[in-house]
């Protein structure tokens, strides 16, 4: 597909989605809050995993700071703006990824997934039962914030969520899309992509390898916590369960699911896996060994994902038309 | 460039690199360099000199040292005791990208790509790297046109330019050697340490591949060039100097024809026959 013809594509998905309120059910709508949180967080999970080759367990953590810092400004410190919010949640994650990640940074491959899994573990537990700050299992109630300064206290739930709030999220999809498309094209994203292909070569081109990785884990870890706080503000609760190790788990899913080898794999990730799961759930209590046999037939017959399904389907018909 | 079947031109004094103002200038200088693995002796009192202008071999039998030499004047390993200057700054154990910076590269005797990168990445990341441009999380590659130029000049050099495009998993086993060399010639290095460069490489590429590269040192103004290689017709060809090791220590430190005018020496580094130090 030409750059001209990827970039209409999406345009025109931008359109669709944006148009929902339009033509989709309040129920759907909600349904794509999640799904654009998640494409947020995974846009940022994918840079330290398809780009830098680093596969974290414990990136759930994140989400889980976003989730409890629009908790804690908005029902503790009376603060709702929701963009002070996201930037209070970038901040905080960055202070948490910085130790974190000079830490982590220094392993690869399963060494780095389970140190990144052990702090996972340890922010969940401090969740759970440091319980007169966190809340415990009860978790901490989220306020609805304003946006861009506008209160919308006058609009019921369904209304707040489906009008405002959800085209607030797209567009953040939106922008933070751009802004990591422009990542992975810069000479940062470059060096990213060598030392994922072989550490030692690009060390020896001046790669500076450690720094870079840290670079990655910081940013993922950003993103990770803005998809956290709009998370937070559909169910009106900062959960312990964002942070644990399954929801880190589910991260994962997605990308594979969607597909790591392509930016916008991890979105089209993001909404299947919530398309699939809202079915599943509905359909069946065994929902979860039906996610679990999806899960084993992409990375056993489509390792590449959906993205790949997708692209190979592109190729065939470009052929069959020359 | 030479023909396929021609000798490699050497310079007016018969060096195989382009002299310059500093040639003679002391680049690499190790001293009395030792490096013990517990009881076992690595590398034993070496003390070598390259000077600009040079293109010296090292050569020795397999467990001559040969490989910890290499990484102890590229800095990846500390020496137990002795010094290893780099234009005067000690090097040992500084890491390679310290050592990028300072104006030395390598290449590796197996090939060391970046599978998934085409020729053109490849070369763009030792340019960024080079040019200080590595931190820009908000430029675009594909709009730096002082990267592709850089890029595409690297990329002539190797006869690799018309292969910009292609992933690097592709190439041939003789362009992946060539692409893993150009990027470590993209860093604009002064001192280049080609480790087997032509490893893996049919009988007949090989003076190719080493004209090829005696070409590029030129047109880079390489000033001098370490070559570590089992091949001795490519040594004896193209060696300003050859440093033999045995049992880590040095054998012999001669010009071409001197080196090979003693039949022990050859013996000695072809595996044959050990010489026993005095």
């Amino acid at each position: 597909m030409t750059p001209r013809l990827t970039t209409l594509v999406i345009v025109g998905l931008v359109a669709l989605v944006g148009s929902a309120p339009l033509w989709a059910t309040p129920y759907h709508i909600t349904l794509m809050i999640p799904a654009m949180a998640y494409g947020i967080a995974l846009l940022g999970l994918n840079l330290l995993f398809g780009y830098a080759g680093l596969l974290s367990f414990g990136h759930a953590m994140f989400v889980g700071i976003g989730a409890y810092t629009t908790a804690v400004f908005t029902s503790k410190l009376g603060i709702r703006s929701f963009e002070l919010v996201l930037v209070a949640s970038a901040v905080a994650a960055a202070l948490f990824a910085i130790p974190i990640g000079l830490l982590t940074v220094r392993y690869v491959r399963i060494f780095f997934g389970m140190l990144t899994l052990a702090f996972g573990m340890l922010f969940h537990s401090f969740l759970f039962k440091f319980y007169h700050l966190t809340g415990g299992d009860s978790g901490m109630r989220v306020v609805r914030p304003t946006l861009l300064g506008q209160d919308t206290q006058e609009l019921d739930k369904i209304a707040f969520l489906t009008g405002p709030f959800f085209l607030y999220v797209l567009a953040l999809l939106v922008i933070l899309g751009l802004v990591m498309l422009r990542i992975v094209h810069s000479p940062f994203g470059l060096h990213l992509k060598a030392l994922r292909e072989n550490a030692r070569k690009a060390e020896y081109l001046g790669v500076t390898v450690r720094r870079f990785r840290l670079a990655a884990f910081v940013i993922s870890a950003i993103y990770c916590s803005i998809g956290g706080v709009i998370l937070a503000v559909p169910t009106g609760i900062a959960d312990p369960e964002l942070a644990y190790w399954t929801h880190s788990g589910n991260l994962i899913f997605m990308t594979l699911l969607g597909g790591f080898t392509n930016f916008f794999g991890p979105i089209l990730g993001a909404f299947s896996f919530i398309l699939l799961q809202d079915q599943l759930m509905s359909a069946t209590q065994y929902w979860r060994f039906f996610l679990g046999v999806v899960l084993a037939l992409i990375v056993i017959l489509f390792p590449r994902g959906l993205m790949g399904i997708l692209e190979s389907l592109m190729a065939r018909f470009s052929r069959g038309r020359s | 460039m030479n023909g396929p079947g021609e000798p490699t031109k050497r310079t007016e004094d018969g060096r195989l690199l382009r002299q310059s103002a500093d040639s003679g200038t002391v680049m690499i200088e190790t001293r009395g360099v030792s490096k013990h693995y517990g009881p076992f002796v690595a590398l034993a009192d070496i003390t070598i000199t390259l000077k600009a202008g040079e293109m010296v071999s090292i050569v020795g039998p397999n467990g001559a040292g040969k490989t910890t030499l290499v990484n102890v004047l590229t800095g990846l390993l500390r020496t137990t005791t002795g010094q290893v200057l780099f234009k005067g700054h000690d090097i040992a154990g500084i890491g390679p990208v310290r050592l990028a910076r300072l104006g030395m590269a390598r290449s590796f005797q197996l090939v060391h790509i970046f599978p998934e990168l085409t020729v053109e990445e490849t070369i763009a990341v030792a340019e960024i790297a080079r040019a200080g441009k590595a931190g820009r999380l908000w430029a675009s590659v594909r709009g730096d046109d002082a990267i592709h130029a850089r890029v595409r000049e690297v990329a002539a050099i190797f006869g690799l330019d018309t292969k910009l495009d292609r992933p690097a998993r592709v190439l041939s086993q003789g362009d992946k050697k060539l692409l893993d060399i150009a990027s470590a010639f993209a860093l604009a290095p002064e001192v280049i340490l080609l480790d087997e460069p032509t490893s893996g490489i049919s009988t007949g590429d090989k003076h190719g591949i080493m004209k090829t590269l005696v070409e590029a040192a030129r047109t880079a103004n390489v000033k001098a060039i370490i070559l570590v290689e089992h091949d001795m017709d490519l040594v004896a060809e193209y060696s300003d100097r050859i440093i033999a090791l045995q049992e880590g220590r040095i054998l012999a430190d001669l010009p071409p024809t001197q080196f090979f005018a003693d039949p022990a020496i050859v013996a000695a580094v072809v595996g044959m026959k050990p010489v026993r130090h005095a």
